[in-house]
């Protein structure tokens, strides 16, 4: 299972507080739709708003990236620049 | 510049990377003949001008152009009513997701004007004194409101409400949204601290200061199909911005790159090419536009002013044990400051068991702010690294051994969630400590700062193409605006992939019609991103010139390689055979055709940047004003691809720094109107006011890049905030938590200290 933290704010209008939880993907672009499936909408805003920390790499933009059965993703704000 | 290679002994396989050419862009600039915004002069073209608000806050309850249309002279008059409703619409482009409702709210006011500048009418005419003298001819009625600019006081009970929509937590707020993330137990870890240290600090907003002031030319034809000519950071976020603002379909637009004069993330956004768009739809003749340094300062983003507060618990040995960090922006009239990234980045050079970070994203009667060089990095760094400093001071030690003792390790799981991974960070605390910058003896009233800083760095889509020519030249394109030196880079980086001398690469950015998409240049992300594009592009390239050399020599593609610029095999007789690029190239039209080849990608792996800074001055104890004695800026580089670009990015950064601490802010009079909209009353610093600043490039390399890069352009502007403010106090014996530490400032608190 992958297993996924959340620990920002803004994403407990999703998950109703819940910060850590477990969902099974391969690849991003199914991580995004597990997660709609665990907390609707959360899979569109992580998509549309989010970066991702998969075991530890910050990944952006990237729905065919493969994920480890037993990756570690953090969910963080997208990140730009100047 | 020279032609030196200083390329380390241990890469002597790099023939060109490393090395410091003469920049492809650098003749045209200084003998005047590179492309500006403002350069470009169409036939028949009309000259538009903004009528902008004098109020920060007020209803527009009417507006009457029917005098300013009337005047001879004027071919087209639009207000917000002529934009489309564009309602809480996302669009993903610049650097990410925007409300398109506040981006046109922005570009050209609807129902209210949110501050001193907001644009609410625009007018194309013959000439520019003819435009000028029509936006005098349209009446407007205000209802004035009262108006809130302070953070803090914008986030007050009772503050003027500046979106009746906006709520938190179900009450009516400027609080656009509240951010917090952290780990473990901050009450269990504070208590086990030896020692605590804290402080709030304020900032307030400052200027990119770009030289070159926002410019275009628009062209909308009788078919609906339009050009643009703008200088900005990226064509294409230009592109999909203006067509979605104006409400034109994006596939009508072309946008091509003019030279950009200066960008720092206050270029990822659109101003005046909806406006420009509209007014030559309407008048049937190109729109040329371009705004004066004062419509720069009061019309286009600033980066946030803020509030924050900071408490660092520490063992007596120097161990942090818990920080907690609360930071307040300022995101100007529409949500969006870039106080996540602060949050991001502001513990990150830290290795820290327990935290807590909160920010404050806050709308106020004031510019909406733009990225601004690794956006809100700075800002939060003055407050903890002032407060780094003041730790150091409590427990007794060398503030580059209290940094040395808690840094950021390959590892380290940072503040934000990432596991850090083939970072320079102690490597550069050690080469900067040993700096003989640092053995230099302070005389009185001189002191000495040091501070630290982080920055993500990202990839991102770019797309890149090279073309080779019959003579074995090769023209590399991309879509990513050279604000930083990025041809050079580019064309070294296809020279060394290549195999020749970098003089025959002519590198050009091309407009949104002749390329792939690509984001904007910024994030720190184009050496990264779109060098690796132009790499894959090339390798492409090589490998369509070694199955030409193949065929020409009837033997398996496979049996080729590529080396030195060359095609190379063993024939059947075992005889070495060998074509040059420019034998293929020359040949190419009778093998298949001309060679080229196009990459895009969405680029993954950026390293991150750290910086450590170390500043000397001199306080004037008669008036308070500070000289910068020495300045010396470490960085963990990845690896220079031109060094003397790379250095640039330090030092312009230190120096963007050095004048946010010391002289630059908005001032604001009584009324919420900017008093120093201009470089006379807007102090940056010039070369007169600053010694050498002296560079430290530390190179760890970059894995998930084929020459190890990793972004350089934006983690130089984190530390100079707090290293100058500490060698103030160093030189001082007072803290001081607000800036900019103006000669006024300085001695308030100084004489406050003595009394």
């Amino acid at each position: 299972m992958v297993h996924v933290s959340g620990g920002w704010s803004e994403l407990a209008d999703f998950t109703g507080g819940v910060t850590e939880f477990e969902v099974t993907a391969d690849t991003v672009g199914r991580l995004y739709r597990a997660l709609d499936d665990q907390f609707p909408g959360l899979g569109e805003f992580v998509q549309e708003r989010m970066a991702l920390a998969i075991d530890g790499e910050i990944h952006q933009n990237a729905f065919a990236e493969r994920l480890r059965s037993d990756a570690e993703v953090f969910l963080i704000p997208k990140i730009g620049g100047g | 510049m020279t032609d030196t290679l200083d390329r380390p002994a241990t890469t002597p396989e790099l023939k060109v990377v490393g090395t410091r050419p003469i920049r492809p862009d650098g003749v045209d600039k200084v003998t005047g003949r590179a492309q500006y915004g403002a350069d470009l002069a169409m036939a028949g073209q009309l000259h538009g001008s903004i009528l902008r608000s004098p109020h920060a806050h007020a209803r527009i309850v009417s507006i009457d152009t029917k005098k300013a249309r009337a005047l001879p002279g004027v071919k087209a008059v639009v207000t917000g009513a002529d934009f489309p409703d564009l309602g809480d619409v996302m669009h993903d482009g610049g650097e990410g997701v925007n409300n398109l409702g506040y981006v046109s709210n922005n570009v050209m006011a609807k129902s209210k004007v949110l501050y001193d500048g907001h644009a609410l009418a625009a007018v194309a005419a013959l000439s520019p004194a003819i435009a000028e003298a029509a936006l005098d001819l349209i009446e407007v009625k205000y209802e004035v409101l009262p108006h809130v600019i302070n953070v803090d006081a914008a986030m007050a009970p009772g503050a003027p409400q500046i979106h009746e929509d906006m709520t938190y937590e179900g009450q009516p707020s400027n609080i656009a949204k509240r951010y917090q993330f952290g780990r473990g137990d901050l009450d269990v870890a504070f208590a086990s601290a030896d020692v605590i240290v804290e402080g709030e600090y304020t900032t307030e907003p400052v200027h990119q200061g770009y030289i070159e002031p926002h410019a275009c030319v628009c062209s909308v034809g009788a078919d609906g199909r339009a050009d643009i000519w703008a200088s900005s950071q990226g064509a294409f976020m230009v592109r999909s911005m203006s067509a979605l603002v104006a409400g034109m379909p994006v596939s009508n637009v072309r946008v091509t790159p003019a030279e950009i004069g200066g960008g720092f993330g206050g270029k990822t956004v659109v101003y005046l090419e909806p406006v420009a768009l509209l007014l030559s739809k309407m008048a049937g003749a190109p729109v040329k536009m371009v705004m004066s340094r004062e419509e720069v300062f009061r019309a286009t983003g600033p980066t946030s002013g803020s509030s924050m507060k900071v408490r660092l618990g520490a063992k007596f040995d120097g161990t942090l044990v818990a920080a907690d960090v609360d930071m307040k922006f300022q995101a100007g009239a529409f949500p969006g400051s870039p106080v996540s990234a602060a949050c991001m980045t502001v513990l990150s050079c830290y290795d820290l068991p327990t935290m807590r970070v909160v920010g404050w994203d806050v709308v106020t009667n004031s510019p909406k702010v733009a990225a601004y060089r690794a956006p809100g990095a700075p800002i939060g760094a003055f407050a903890v690294e002032s407060a780094m400093d003041d730790l150091a001071l409590k427990l007794g030690l060398d503030p580059i051994a209290l940094r040395e003792k808690n840094a950021a390790r390959d590892g380290t799981v940072a503040a934000y969630g990432a596991t850090l991974q083939n970072i320079g960070y102690v490597e550069t605390l050690e080469a900067v400590r040993d700096h003989p910058n640092l053995q230099a003896k302070l005389g009185p009233n001189q002191g000495r700062g040091v501070a630290v800083g982080f920055w993500f760095n990202f990839g991102g889509e770019s797309s890149a193409s090279i073309h080779l020519g019959d003579d074995g030249s090769a023209t590399v394109a991309t879509a990513s605006p050279d604000i930083g030196g990025s041809r050079a880079s580019m064309a070294m980086m296809a020279a060394e992939t290549l195999g020749v001398s970098v003089d025959k690469i002519r590198p050009i950015v091309a407009d949104t019609a002749s390329i792939g998409h690509s984001m904007v240049t910024g994030g720190s992300r184009t050496t990264f991103a779109t060098g690796m594009a132009v790499i894959q592009a090339t390798e492409k390239a090589i490998e369509e010139l070694k199955r030409r050399a193949a065929m020409t020599w009837d033997v398996p593609a496979e049996t080729v390689e590529w080396k030195a610029g060359a095609a190379h095999c063993l024939d059947v007789k075992g005889e070495a055979k060998s074509l040059t690029l420019d034998q293929l190239a020359a040949a190419a039209g009778k093998t298949g055709g001309s060679i080229g080849a196009e990459v895009t990608l969405t680029a993954q792996g950026a390293g991150p940047g750290f910086a450590v800074h170390v500043c000397d001055v001199e306080v004037d104890p008669e008036t308070g004003a500070v000289t910068v004695l020495r300045y010396t800026a470490g960085q963990d580089v990845g690896r220079a691809i031109h060094p003397a670009y790379v250095e640039g990015q330090i030092q312009g950064g230190a120096v963007q720094g050095i004048g946010w601490a010391l002289n630059e802010e908005y001032v604001f009079d009584s009324k919420g109107k900017m008093e120093n909209a201009g470089f006379l009353d807007y102090r940056v610093p010039v070369a007169s006011d600053l010694p050498m600043i002296d560079t430290v490039m530390v190179e760890v390399p970059n894995p998930k890049h084929p020459f190890g890069v990793k972004g350089v352009g934006e983690v130089p502007i984190v530390p100079p905030l707090a290293a100058l403010a500490n060698a103030v106090r160093a030189a001082t014996g007072v803290r001081i938590n607000a800036l900019p530490l103006s000669p006024p400032r300085i001695r308030a608190a100084v004489d406050a200290a003595k009394a």
